[in-house]
């Protein structure tokens, strides 16, 4: 593995008495293809929403190209290069798609707080956009209201705006949760044509996708690391398939 | 300002821009020869109803309140009933100063008016920001009441529940008198007031910045994951309306040379708000047709219908919310939409 891009050290989160994240001591290489699995409930997207700092940790780390961010918010992690797709839409279904990949595009290049010129003006900003929907092969959509669009092209909005924001980390949550299967192609299509030296930590219950995609696997249950190795490892790993791919088959 | 213009962009995203949902984004600012209507409209109105000139003044004034609401709730998504917290504050700025012989230049007094008004919205909207929908709502019900009742016991300078009568206002530039018999002063007075003041706000909400709120008011959670500094976007849009308001009250002080604590009550909130709703809010030009509908139903209901002409308005409303949820201006889009010219879709 090559350097290490993020790294966790006994990151812990209690809700109450409820221990959703137990001392995870996790790392993510430069350009890692990362996949974090796991059944319901054991606490992967507690996981991630510590990694970006929407909920702070009880307890342990988060460090970034080895530089201790625990305490940086939100807005400051995303500067620092860590972006996120959620596992339910979050974008802004009024405007064009075009106009959901700018507002993040503005936000990076720092021209989001301008108020004298018109957004018009900034042509970086909506040819970069462009360009990036282009990549997605989303560019027939741009103009559409983002509400308008089928569920599968929504996720892959997801995805474009968390790569307008040029991440060094990209976390994605269940990118191809509830896309019909004659969709999902696409957004599988989107996420093996990231660029390569972007470390991706992928949430995903297809395990087809996980064995497509990742190159290692991390398995959690109950809020802790109970597995970590390669896709062959685990699927090949007596226990996990006790806990978690027997479940799969059963569920 | 960080602006970079075409030439300094990479020939990669030069080529980008020519697609149609680049280009439309790139001209969506550009003046239609539409937007020229309703000045148009008001210079008519000058000259052919010299006799409603003090309808037209308060007509301005009202549209220049909504369009300061427009920002805050239409385009930023904050849900406020208490508003004239902001318009009382920019009246009383004025009528104090006037009515104690402190300072009368009618311009330099609005932009006081600003000031404290834009204070006043820095102050409440550092706190109140800090909370969302129902509870948000409250309470700018309630900083609005709180002031309103510090101006009913600060009787020995506010006048209390009488108010400031026969404020003195100097002439404007030092040559236009007011006179409260033909308010020829005060319509043009206002019209340019409102005029400069909507060429900013429409500046702003074309503005990157006013992107911005647009997506904090369509999905927060997704501009807290772009990185965006929310709270202090909201609280800065807060300032600005708030500002816009403190004018539109220190004009309405000024038109009608007295203040009283009608600026600061819960009917002129409410009143704003039912003007946006019913031109449409979010859409700038919401505020001018929700004015005139609004005014021109008081007016003309109220002399056919005095005792119940808000009855007429009520059931309007109703219809507004059962069928037109974007208000008169988002059903004449609708309707243009689906019965207008075609145009070619990307």
């Amino acid at each position: 593995m090559t350097e290490i891009r993020l790294e966790t050290r006994a990151l812990s989160r209690r809700f109450g008495a409820l221990v959703a994240v137990h001392n995870i001591d996790f790392k993510l290489g430069d350009g890692a293809r990362h996949a974090l699995i796991g059944p319901n409930g054991a606490g992967k997207t507690t996981f991630i929403n510590l990694l970006t700092g929407v909920l702070p940790p009880s307890g342990g780390s988060v460090l970034l190209g080895g530089r201790d961010i625990t305490a940086t918010t939100q807005a400051e992690r995303v500067k620092l290069g860590i972006a996120r797709t959620f596992q339910i839409n979050r974008l802004f279904r009024g405007l064009s798609v075009l106009e959901n990949v700018c507002i993040g595009v503005a936000e990076r290049v720092g021209a989001a707080s301008s108020m004298v010129y018109p957004t018009g003006r900034r042509r970086d900003v909506i040819g970069e956009s462009m360009q990036l929907l282009e990549t997605l092969k989303l560019q027939d959509h741009a103009r559409q209201r983002v509400s308008e669009l089928p569920y599968g092209r929504q996720r892959l909005v997801e995805i474009a705006i968390a790569i307008g924001l040029r991440p060094k980390v990209l976390l994605l949550d269940e990118p191809a949760a509830g896309v019909p299967s004659a969709e999902s192609h696409i957004i599988l299509d989107a996420i093996e044509r990231l660029p390569e030296h972007i470390a991706v930590l992928i949430i995903e219950h297809d395990m087809d996708v996980v064995f497509r995609f990742a190159k290692r696997v991390t398995v959690m249950v109950s809020g802790a690391v109970f597995a970590e190795g390669t896709p062959r490892e685990i699927e090949a790993n007596p226990q996990v398939r006790a806990v978690y791919l027997g479940q799969a088959c059963h569920g | 300002m960080t602006d970079v213009t075409s030439s300094s962009a990479q020939p990669a995203f030069a080529a980008m821009v020519e697609h149609p949902a680049a280009r439309a984004l790139i001209r969506r600012h550009r003046l239609r020869w539409w937007e020229l209507l309703p000045w148009a409209a008001a210079v008519v109105f000058y000259f052919a109803a010299p006799d409603y000139l003090g309808f037209g003044t308060g007509l301005l004034i009202t549209i220049l309140f909504a369009l300061s609401l427009d920002l805050a709730l239409g385009y930023a998504g904050i849900v406020t009933l208490g508003h004239a917290a902001f318009f009382g504050t920019g009246a009383y700025a004025v009528g104090l100063l006037a009515f104690h012989g402190i300072w009368t230049e009618p311009l330099s007094s609005l932009v006081i008016a600003a000031v404290l008004a834009a204070i006043v919205g820095l102050l409440s909207g550092l706190v109140l920001l800090r909370t969302r929908g129902l509870t948000l709502l409250m309470l700018t019900i309630c900083t609005m009441a709180l002031l309103e009742q510090a101006a009913n016991m600060a009787h020995d300078y506010t006048g209390g529940f009488d108010g400031l009568p026969s404020l003195p206002i100097a002439p404007v530039f030092g040559v236009f008198e007011f006179n409260p018999l033909y308010p020829n002063t005060q319509f043009l007075y206002s019209l340019g007031v409102v005029l400069v003041c909507f060429v900013f706000l429409r500046t702003l909400v074309y503005s990157p910045f006013g992107q911005s709120l647009t997506g904090i008011r369509e999905n927060l959670l997704r501009m807290h994951a772009v990185g965006s500094p929310v709270r202090r976007r909201l609280v800065t849009c807060y300032t600005i309306s708030a500002a816009l308001a403190g004018i539109a009250g220190g004009l309405w002080a000024q038109t009608n040379a007295y203040v009283n604590l009608s600026v600061l009550g819960l009917d002129r909130a409410a009143t704003v708000l039912i003007v946006l709703i019913l031109g449409g809010y979010g859409r700038l030009y919401g505020a001018f047709i929700g004015a005139v509908v609004y005014l021109a139903l008081e007016h003309f209901l109220a002399r056919i219908y005095p005792t119940a002409w808000q009855l007429g308005l009520g059931v309007l409303l109703v219809l507004i919310a059962l069928f037109a949820r974007n208000g008169i201006l988002g059903l004449g889009e609708m309707l243009w939409q689906r019965h207008g010219p075609r145009r070619a879709r990307s």
